[in-house]
């Protein structure tokens, strides 16, 4: 079904490299190439704003694997290539550098990339983005020396990197275009309880308002101007706005995009030959109720274990209960299922307190649930929510609700 | 450094040197070595890097915390009374000659 050419996957991030794993796991005997525009080996991302931008910048941490694990596996990994154009009638890619590379089926694992800040001083000196191992190394060494710090929107990474920075003793300010931190992802009640956390921690809020322009001297930012002419100082600026798909290689070769590379529930594209995985892709989803693109591990993961299987000749349409982490200061907060813009939501625990659960109602069932400091409730969560049994939040609310329990009943 | 050593389910021994302080999941996958996953990267989310341990050693480890055994409740082949999760296991002095059994799959 795969032609001689083997599997060509572009992008080597957590989706990449986890197909090129699932692949030779289920004994796929063809040729693995995993192309990537870094250089180096696939690593992982989520340590970049929480224990690598603490620590020590300790490298050796991130790899997912050592070269010789590749090695052995025959699975190629090409760094520092970027993939320009894909012609899909002679089934190749073409590369920045003007090589061709043939492939019997392409995946586009190519993620995301950071979504620019289009105001003036967006690129002066101490003016930081991060994605790549490279910006976490020179925001962690930036951050031992800034005292002030202004972080530019309020998702996970920037709240990530804001409790690091906090944590550290700097004076750090929260700039927000909507008045729920990570309110694309979470319930209004998490939201505002990590609000109230990080204020506890001395981080400020500027919420419900943008930003005009970065200020400077004639090199280096000074401060951030707001849409309501105040001024807060910083010296170190990171920008964390969200991102856009990379979906531009699909949609110049003519296949759909939608807020990423559109596939199928078996991630297939409209070409037999192609299919696209992990952050880039947007794909239904029966827990969402419709297409979504998720930008998580368990995502990336998932999503690289059905293709395998499909490309081995076992496919299954890809169902699978979302889930996520974030570590922010002392909090480690968890999602299972989705959560976002669920109006009925029942908390069970005092949400100031360092650990607690929110249930979040859809259609009046269950729909996700949020903990922080929770990890049991999470793993619980997580297989309840498999299951699709109904649970109502009356029962939720009884005060003898107990969700292993009840997670126990729902799987027996 | 510790001498780590881990059997793999047909019968496989490999032993690896551990730097003190490094969890037996890093090692393994930092050298590569199989049946070891650690989707999660060693966060305690996802229970791929389940091993049982030889019960007359199960003493030299700490108790495990209640989420390490909430995620135990998870694994791909159930859980035996000497179940752990390597991310959680750091490694001491105290555990040279230390042997992890890896299980027949973890996902």
């Amino acid at each position: 079904m795969i032609g001689p050419a083997g599997v060509l996957i572009v992008g080597a991030g957590q989706a990449g490299y986890q197909l090129a794993v699932s692949l030779r796991e289920g004994g796929y005997a063809g040729r693995v190439r995993l192309v990537g525009d870094e250089q180096g080996l696939p690593y992982q991302r989520p340590p970049l704003s929480k224990s690598y931008l603490q620590g020590d910048g300790n490298a050796d941490l991130l790899p997912f694997r050592p070269q010789t694990f590749f090695d052995k596996h025959a699975i190629e990994v090409r760094g520092d290539t970027r993939v320009v154009a894909i012609d899909r009638e002679a089934r190749r890619v073409i590369t920045a550098t003007d090589e061709m590379l043939e492939y019997g089926h392409l995946v586009l694992a190519t993620g995301t990339r950071n979504r620019p800040l289009p105001v003036p001083g967006h690129d002066l000196a101490g003016v930081h983005a991060l994605r790549t191992q490279a910006e976490a190394e020179a925001l962690r060494v930036a951050m031992h020396a800034a005292d002030a710090i202004v972080v530019i929107g309020a998702g996970f990474l920037g709240l990530e990197a804001a409790a690091v920075a906090a944590a550290r003793g700097a004076q750090v300010d929260v700039v927000e275009t909507t008045l729920l931190p990570m309110g694309r992802a979470i319930t209004a009640v998490m939201s505002e309880a990590f609000i109230r956390q990080h204020q506890r921690q001395g981080i400020r809020f500027h919420l419900g308002t943008g930003v005009v322009r970065l200020l400077g001297d004639s090199v280096r930012v000074t401060g951030v101007e707001l849409a309501d002419g105040t001024v807060l100082p910083g010296s170190l600026v990171l920008v964390c706005i969200g991102v856009i798909p990379n979906a531009e290689l699909a949609a110049d070769a003519g296949l759909p995009v939608a807020n990423g590379v559109v596939v199928d529930e078996n991630l297939a594209t409209e070409d037999p030959d192609i299919s696209a995985i992990g952050d880039c892709a947007a794909y239904p989803n029966r827990y969402a109720g419709g297409m979504v693109r998720l930008e998580s591990v368990q995502n990336a993961v998932d999503h690289a274990r059905c293709l395998a299987a499909r490309l081995l000749g076992k496919p299954a349409p890809y169902h699978v209960v979302p889930w996520f982490w974030s570590d922010q200061g002392d909090w480690k907060l968890q999602i299972a299922g989705f959560t976002a813009g669920c109006q009925i939501v029942v908390p069970r625990g005092d949400t100031d307190s360092r650990d607690f659960t929110v249930y979040a109602f859809r259609d009046g069932r269950l729909a996700g649930v949020e903990t922080v400091n929770r990890p049991s409730d999470h793993v619980a969560a997580r297989r309840l929510l498999s299951t699709g049994a109904v649970i109502t939040p009356e029962m939720v609310a009884a005060p003898d609700f107990d969700l292993r329990r009840a997670t126990k009943a729902a799987l027996s | 450094m510790p001498e780590i050593t881990f059997v793999q389910f047909h019968g496989a021994r490999e032993t690896l040197d551990v730097a003190v302080g490094n969890t037996i999941m890093f090692a393994a996958t930092s050298h590569g070595l199989e049946g070891i996953v650690g989707e999660c990267g060693g966060n305690a989310m996802c229970a791929t890097c389940h091993v049982s341990v030889e019960p007359d050693q199960l003493h030299l480890l700490p108790a495990m915390t209640d989420d390490e055994d909430a995620l135990l409740d998870g694994t791909a082949i159930m859980r035996q009374p000497n179940s752990r999760l390597s991310c959680q296991i750091h490694v001491t002095p105290a555990l040279d000659g230390f042997v992890v059994h890896v299980p027949e799959r973890q996902i």
